[in-house]
């Protein structure tokens, strides 16, 4: 068996008093969309960064494009980009000079630099804002960007953790067309949302709830295992469970 | 060696451009405490508003009174007529000095009897009526001098004592306040300005994006610290420049050595801002602990108060802080023009401060969100 893109085991994070991720096993393929769905508060975010090693493991082991992320943290970092709940970009730069700024961190020069800048440019549609500072943009465009700044140095692996958060619908769309074009390419995507229609977009989901994986399926198995007709049934039945 | 150094640098270098606050600290503060520290103040107090009580009147007082004027210290600005006027005149400060000189004067320095002069210096503030008495005993031992020489049939002194102030012989206090106001200026401005620099991605959120980069500790510090080097060097040459030709203080020495040596410590200084940055958590809290690290470098240091004058535990911790090394530096080199030969002992430490000080700053800092 290859070895899948993600792969997680028993992996788990406990903060002082709270376990925020409870032996989570997982196993993502190349080039899969995969969401994780679940209210606020139940893991996604620990999940995530624990991938992206801004969060150490307390338990368990994970692999990002077949790399331990305890073990080796900076060595994932090279191969995933990251989109964070806040937008986490220099909102007193352009938007060029943030694209810059983040082909140069990522190691990219000359040639292979002005290459690269071109194509996230034109794939995300930047090229008339080039010269505009980033504290005067839309949510929109924002969120574009900083897609933008992730993908600069060609990442296998790709996590977006509530990209689409405060976008409007139009925007929403584009931003889930560029996902697609990417998993085509071969790009592994593991996104979190709170959005259903977005979450009916994935090849396939885990649904947490407390920190603990409750179900893991294409969304209509999800919807299934928890008890109701359609995601949405699902996701009101878990909500109401954990605020019991 | 370091790939992503220049595009941190670089990215630093516009943020600082754009910075209001940051550029103002930068600027208009060293102009500022310059101009205050230059023109206000001043340790060598001179004209001393004086008033006299003469019960002689006498030309013998009235040379006497004029002696004390010659020195420069006192300035007459009235006679008064009995005691309690003299008092009243010191009490509500019109006067700071009062003297007195007796009706017998005349008569006790014929018969060769002890004259007696009376000086009433008004010493709430110690450091205005120092000089005042050292200038009154001073006149009164110059007459003596006269007088017994005199007695003696001696045109010569048995001992005459020549003090040469050297390196500074006008005792000028801009030349002694200015070379210390290159320090003090560039460690307020290094370490606040480094301070808030980690604080404020952390605050803005895009520390969360950065530390998800294979970017080093080492080069994220570097490259923060590396535009204000640049900052430090310009803010050292217009003090120095406005030193030079609004308060006409000599720089004696070897200039390019002295940039050399402030190198070392515009490094330490800001790696000193950068550990404040790793241990705070908001951009308040760092400027808090910023300013509670510059008073004692004001005090402590030998900026303005010597440091011999100091208990020994205090002495102890002057020697802690960077500054008082580099304000040897400077006066060594701008006031009496000394070389490495003499300084090598501070150039040694502010690397070591350097130094240790970045390695504290990147094994402080995490590249994780816990």
């Amino acid at each position: 068996m290859t070895q899948g893109a993600i792969e997680t085991h028993d992996l788990t994070r406990r903060f002082a008093a709270l376990t925020a991720v409870q032996h989570l096993t997982l196993r993502i393929d190349r080039g899969e969309v995969f969401g994780l769905l679940g209210p606020n508060g139940s893991g996604k975010t620990t999940t995530i960064r624990m991938l992206c090693g801004l969060l150490e493991p307390s338990d368990g082991w994970a692999t990002v494009a077949g790399i331990d992320v305890a073990k080796a943290p900076e060595q994932v970092k090279q191969h995933i980009g990251y989109m964070s709940q806040k937008f986490g970009l220099y909102e007193d730069l352009t938007v060029t000079e943030n694209l810059e700024f983040y082909a140069g961190i990522y190691g990219l020069r000359d040639e292979a630099r002005v290459v690269r800048l071109g194509a996230v440019t034109a794939f995300m549609g930047l090229g008339g804002r080039l010269q505009q500072l980033v504290g005067e943009l839309s949510g929109g465009w924002k969120q574009r960007l900083a897609l933008a700044c992730a993908l600069i140095h060609q990442p296998p692996v790709l996590f977006l953790d509530e990209p689409t958060a405060g976008v409007d619908p139009a925007a929403r769309r584009k931003f889930w067309q560029a996902i697609y074009d990417l998993t085509q390419q071969g790009t592994t995507v593991l996104v979190t949302t709170h959005y259903m229609d977005e979450a009916e977009r994935c090849t396939r989901l885990a649904m947490m709830s407390s920190g603990r994986l409750i179900a893991m399926g294409t969304p209509a198995e999800v919807a299934a295992q928890v008890g109701g007709k359609t995601l949405e049934d699902a996701f009101v039945i878990l909500q109401e469970r954990d605020e019991r | 060696m370091m790939p992503r150094f220049w595009p941190m640098f670089r990215k630093e270098f516009i943020q600082m451009r754009r910075d209001r606050l940051t550029l103002m600290i930068m600027t208009a503060l060293p102009v500022a405490q310059l101009l205050l520290f230059g023109f206000a103040i001043q340790t060598d107090v001179r004209h001393l508003p004086t008033v006299v009580l003469d019960q002689s009147r006498t030309p013998e007082s009235r040379d006497l009174v004029a002696a004390f004027e010659n020195t420069g210290n006192f300035r007459i600005i009235g006679r008064v007529n009995d005691r309690p006027m003299l008092d009243r005149a010191i009490a509500s400060g019109d006067a700071q000095a009062g003297i007195i000189v007796p009706y017998d004067y005349p008569r006790r320095l014929a018969r060769r009897e002890a004259a007696t002069v009376q000086v009433l210096v008004d010493a709430a503030d110690p450091l205005s009526s120092q000089s005042a008495i050292a200038a009154a005993a001073g006149v009164a031992q110059v007459r003596n001098l006269v007088i017994l020489g005199a007695a003696a049939h001696r045109t010569g002194l048995p001992l005459d004592a020549r003090v040469r102030p050297l390196f500074n012989p006008g005792l000028r206090s801009p030349n002694y306040i200015v070379p210390g106001l290159v320090g003090v200026i560039l460690t307020l401005t290094m370490v606040l300005v480094t301070a808030m620099a980690i604080v404020r991605e952390r605050e803005r959120g895009t520390l969360e994006q950065l530390i998800v980069t294979p970017i080093t500790r080492t080069e994220l510090m570097l490259g923060k610290i590396a535009p204000y080097v640049g900052v430090g060097l310009f803010q050292m040459t217009a003090v120095l420049f406005i030193g030079r030709y609004v308060f006409d203080v000599p720089l004696t020495g070897n200039v390019p050595l002295l940039y050399a040596i402030a190198l070392l410590f515009i490094v330490a200084s800001l790696a000193l801002g950068l550990v404040i940055s790793t241990l705070v958590r908001t951009q308040q809290q760092a400027m808090q602990v910023s300013f509670f690290f510059v008073l004692p470098n004001i005090l402590l240091s030998g900026f303005m108060f010597p440091r011999q004058a100091m208990p020994p535990f205090f002495q102890w911790v002057g020697l802690l802080l960077p500054l008082t090394y580099f304000l040897k530096v400077l006066r060594g080199i701008l006031l009496k023009g000394v070389g490495l030969d003499a300084l090598w002992r501070e150039v040694g430490i502010l690397a070591a401060f350097g130094g240790l000080l970045i390695v504290v700053a990147v094994r402080r800092f995490h590249k994780t969100l816990d």
